[in-house]
């Protein structure tokens, strides 16, 4: 019998209207990987900011190796042996990969020195990497790898992964699990926090389910559902979204080599995308964050102008039309990132209302704002969609990013839109509301509507897409039918093979963009 | 231990009071500091708050504050629009100087001719003079990135220069003797801003309040406030609601342009009467803090500006009847924005004391 690695004995933390911890328990033995399942809001991150020193438990104690365990901070708890890798990477877009983990430590040896432990740690564990590149340069994998490495230095005890998978490609993700598992092969714990139940049944031994903020089930992943698994998380029997049988009618909307310049320097241009999207269907489009998603949705909402011909839509080219104008005749978008681009934080539910709607919806006249229509209108986006709030008059901040989203989403659904492109609908949503939120799209698609969903989640995009198509680059391939695409097929079309090849022949292939970014002429503005 | 808990909506109840309370934590400090200087504080602080409205010569004070009021309020305001789409124009002083020019200028144009039309032509010329020189800034953003913080504060000493050589040269007074200074425009019937002078009235003030006015219900009624909060707040989600930012930039320098220099010309064809090279009296820069204490609110403006207005007048008050340094008054005013920015913070956060927790 040997002693947990890890012990949490009742650990419960509240805070002002909210438990986020009830009396958590559970052990995490040496060499194993641990999955934390839970919906957003099950208390998932509050437990490993608690492991992680960032939270202060308000009850319960832990072992750490048999002994107490109470980090006051950060450091504290890496200097017990307890490395994190956060689902947000914070790295310095402008420097260089050494320079970055040297950051990170307390007495940091020389650039050479750094870049050396770099090169030997990403080899021991087939992490690709350069540590001279920049890190704005780099893919969502990469920047991963190099929060990874940084922890890996400290030779952690327990390593601890929020959502690593969400920004990877599945070839990223299998180098990925590769090294997670020669780590565990070393001995080090690894708690694994993710949605993605399949990748937890092949990676993970064990599984601890959070509801609520109470531990609800423990099971062993490989030999359990998804299934069973989703329910446990969710405490309900779960809805597939419902396909209804459809056919897509008319070409509505017409990408004619689609290209833009990078609106900032670490964003991406968008090279010769062509694009036919017809009425009734939904086009997925997949990809890593970073290939282009942010600029192909603004270049289609209008926030980002292109020559004229290269958007037609219903037959009229509106390349260098407004937002507002795009909205007139039913060209919708709802951009990925919630606080700050689709929605206002500080500004109520009526005002963000306001923002898109007042439009189609006449919300103004003479330029004033009707403010009780539009209230109104926000009144019935959050009956419909079900946003949990006190009312339209709540500051946009104060809602969960799941509830925002269900009020982006809706907002623009709710518009009647003959073409809804969306980044991102689903993401960091919990499991009935991204459900709900796919369900709602299908049945847009299924009244005549084209839907284009862009998406980082395969899973997503395999199970509501009629056509899907990859955006590597700022390039798009060629649609393809969803049905029946396999997993490596989708792989090479997101172009994963690229980051396969190890960081050297990655620099020359990266010289290589560069050469054909520039050949781009310019055509914004 | 001290912490701070975000609110999850900014507090309703302390957008009003943290102006008030700024203004009670400067009265103490101000206090402190008047007692510092030997002088008595509860004495300083009720000639400089009180004594301009309620003394035995509150019958000449009220008036002033009005006088001083207006052409803060008027700035102010044009200013909150920019400041609330995080446009900061800091050269207003420079706007109110030409605005007062160029009004000043038609009107002297015109001397001595009598007729009802001088004065709007003036008041049409004061508001072009000081859009245009807002524009400097505006376009130079707009086209070619610079900071509009800088290019407008530069503005102002060329204004100033501007203002010298205007007083010395093209609208010094023929019949002056020589002496730097335009003609008096207050003594010229058609060019005069006055409408009861002994009451303090001038068509600056009906301008301030009409200002007030518009502005409340173009913010809170009218698309183009929604925009201008919007942009402020969240330039990303303006942009996708469908904001031309250039535009913006442009509309909100135009108007903070526009009503500084109509302020200018109220006050040159009135309280000043000519151009002369010390015309300005730092109104352009005072109306920021006047923006600012009243939140960007147009009703906060109106209040603040008569606060602000108030400190001027009980600050001269103090200097001539207790000997009171002109230094320690700016300071007060100083001291009044800071408390304001510093309390400001209870509005989105909640404060709480509690006992360290054992680490």
């Amino acid at each position: 019998m040997t002693e947990p690695l890890l012990r949490l004995s009742g650990l419960t933390k509240a805070y002002p209207g909210v438990v986020a911890n009830r009396d958590v328990s559970f052990d995490i033995a040496r060499g194993e990987v641990h999955a934390l399942l839970g919906e957003n809001g099950a208390g998932k991150s509050t437990l490993v900011k608690t492991i992680y020193g960032l939270v202060k438990p308000d009850h319960g104690t832990m072992m750490l190796a048999g002994q107490p365990f109470a980090p006051a901070d950060p450091h504290a708890a890496r200097t017990a042996g307890v490395a994190m890798v956060f689902q947000h990477f914070s790295l310095f877009d402008a420097m260089n990969v050494a320079e970055n983990i040297a950051l990170g430590m307390e007495n940091p040896p020389p650039q050479r020195a750094i870049a050396a432990q770099v090169r030997r740690v990403s080899d021991q564990y087939g992490l690709p990497l350069d540590p001279t590149r920049i890190v704005g340069e780099l893919s969502a994998g990469e920047r991963q790898r190099v929060e990874i490495i940084r922890c890996l230095l400290q030779d952690p005890k327990l390593l601890i992964m929020d959502e690593p998978t969400s920004v990877l490609t599945p070839q990223e993700v299998a180098i990925l699990f590769e090294t997670l598992r020669k780590l565990r092969a070393e001995g080090t714990a690894i708690l694994y926090i993710s949605h993605k139940l399949e990748e937890i049944r092949a990676l993970c031994d064990t599984a601890t389910v959070l509801r609520l903020g109470a531990v609800v089930g423990t099971c062993d992943p490989r030999v359990t559902s998804a299934r069973d698994m989703a329910e446990l998380m969710v405490g309900a029997v779960l809805q597939a979204p419902q396909k209804a049988d459809r056919r897509a009618g008319d070409v509505v909307l017409t990408l004619q080599n689609l290209s833009a310049r990078a609106p900032h320097r670490f964003g991406t241009a968008l090279m010769d995308i062509c694009l036919d999207v017809r009425k009734g269907e939904v086009l997925g489009i997949g990809g890593v964050a970073g290939n282009g998603q942010d600029e192909l949705v603004a270049a289609l909402s209008g926030e980002l102008r292109t020559k004229a011909g290269m958007i037609t839509y219903q037959g009229r080219q509106i390349g260098q039309m407004s937002p507002n104008a795009r909205r007139r005749i039913g060209l919708l978008a709802a951009p990925e990132e919630r606080m700050g681009h689709a929605a206002a934080p500080d500004m109520s539910l009526t005002e963000n209302a306001v923002m898109t709607a007042m439009t189609r919806q006449a919300l103004t006249s003479y330029g004033f704002v009707h403010w009780a229509r539009a209230r109104a209108f926000a009144q019935g986006v959050i009956s419909t969609f079900d946003v949990r709030t006190p009312g339209p008059g709540t500051a946009a901040r104060s809602l969960s990013g799941g509830n925002l989203q269900k009020f982006v989403i809706g907002r623009e659904i709710m518009q009647n839109p003959d073409v809804l492109v969306v980044n991102q609908p689903t993401w960091g949503v919990d499991a009935s509301a991204a459900a709900a939120i796919r369900q709602a799209l299908l049945d847009l698609a299924a009244k005549g509507a084209a839907v284009i969903c862009i998406s980082q989640d395969l899973d997503e995009l395999m199970e509501i897409s009629d056509r899907f198509a990859a955006l590597n680059e700022g390039r798009l391939s060629v649609p393809r039918p969803a049905k029946g695409l396999s997993v490596e097929e989708i792989g090479l079309m997101l172009g994963g093979a690229h980051d396969m090849e190890v960081a050297r022949n990655g620099r020359e292939a990266k010289g290589a963009r560069d050469a054909q970014k520039s050949g781009v002429s310019h055509v914004d503005g | 231990m001290i912490t701070l808990d975000k609110r999850p909506q900014p507090s309703r109840l302390w957008t009003i009071a943290t102006p008030l309370l700024a203004v009670v934590l400067t009265m103490v400090c101000g206090g402190l500091l008047f007692a510092a200087l030997g002088k008595n504080p509860v004495v300083t602080i009720r000639t400089i708050f009180l004594d301009p409205l309620f003394s035995e010569f509150a019958w000449y004070y009220r008036p002033q504050l009005l006088i001083k009021g207006a052409p803060l309020v008027l700035i102010a305001i044009g200013l909150s629009f920019g400041f609330r789409a995080g446009i900061w124009n800091i050269g207003a002083e420079g706007q109110y100087i030409v605005g007062a020019i160029c009004g000043a200028a038609v009107g002297l144009a015109f001397y001595p001719v009598e007729s009802a039309l001088i004065f709007p032509l003036m008041v049409l010329a004061a508001a072009l003079g000081g859009i245009a020189w807002g524009m400097i800034p505006g376009v130079l953003r707009v086209k070619f990135g610079t900071n509009e913080i800088l290019v407008s504060l530069m503005l102002v000493y060329v204004a100033e220069q501007l203002l010298a050589a205007m007083a010395l040269g093209r609208l010094r007074n023929p019949q002056g003797m020589g002496f730097p200074g335009s003609r008096n425009l207050a003594q010229y019937p058609s060019a005069t801003s006055w409408i009861n002078e002994s009451a303090g009235m001038h068509w600056g003030i009906v301008a301030a309040f009409i200002a007030v006015i518009f502005a409340y219900i173009a913010l809170s009624r009218h698309i183009f406030g929604f925009q201008v909060r919007l942009s402020g707040q969240s330039p990303r989600a303006a942009r996708f609601a469908g904001v031309n930012p250039g535009l913006l930039v442009l509309v909100c320098m135009g108007i903070s342009g526009g009503l500084a220099g109509l302020a200018g010309l109220f006050e040159v064809a009135g309280p000043a009467g000519q151009i002369s090279i010390d015309f300005n009296a730092g109104y352009g820069f005072t109306a920021i803090i006047v923006a600012f204490l009243g939140r960007l609110h147009p009703v906060g403006i109106l209040l603040a500006g008569g606060l602000m207005a108030l400190t001027y007048i009980g600050g001269e008050i103090a200097q001539s009847n207790l000997g009171l340094p002109g230094a320690a008054i700016q300071l007060l005013q100083g001291m009044l924005l800071f408390f304001l920015l510093a309390v400001d913070l209870l509005t989105n956060y909640r404060v709480r004391l509690r006992k360290s927790e054992v680490a």
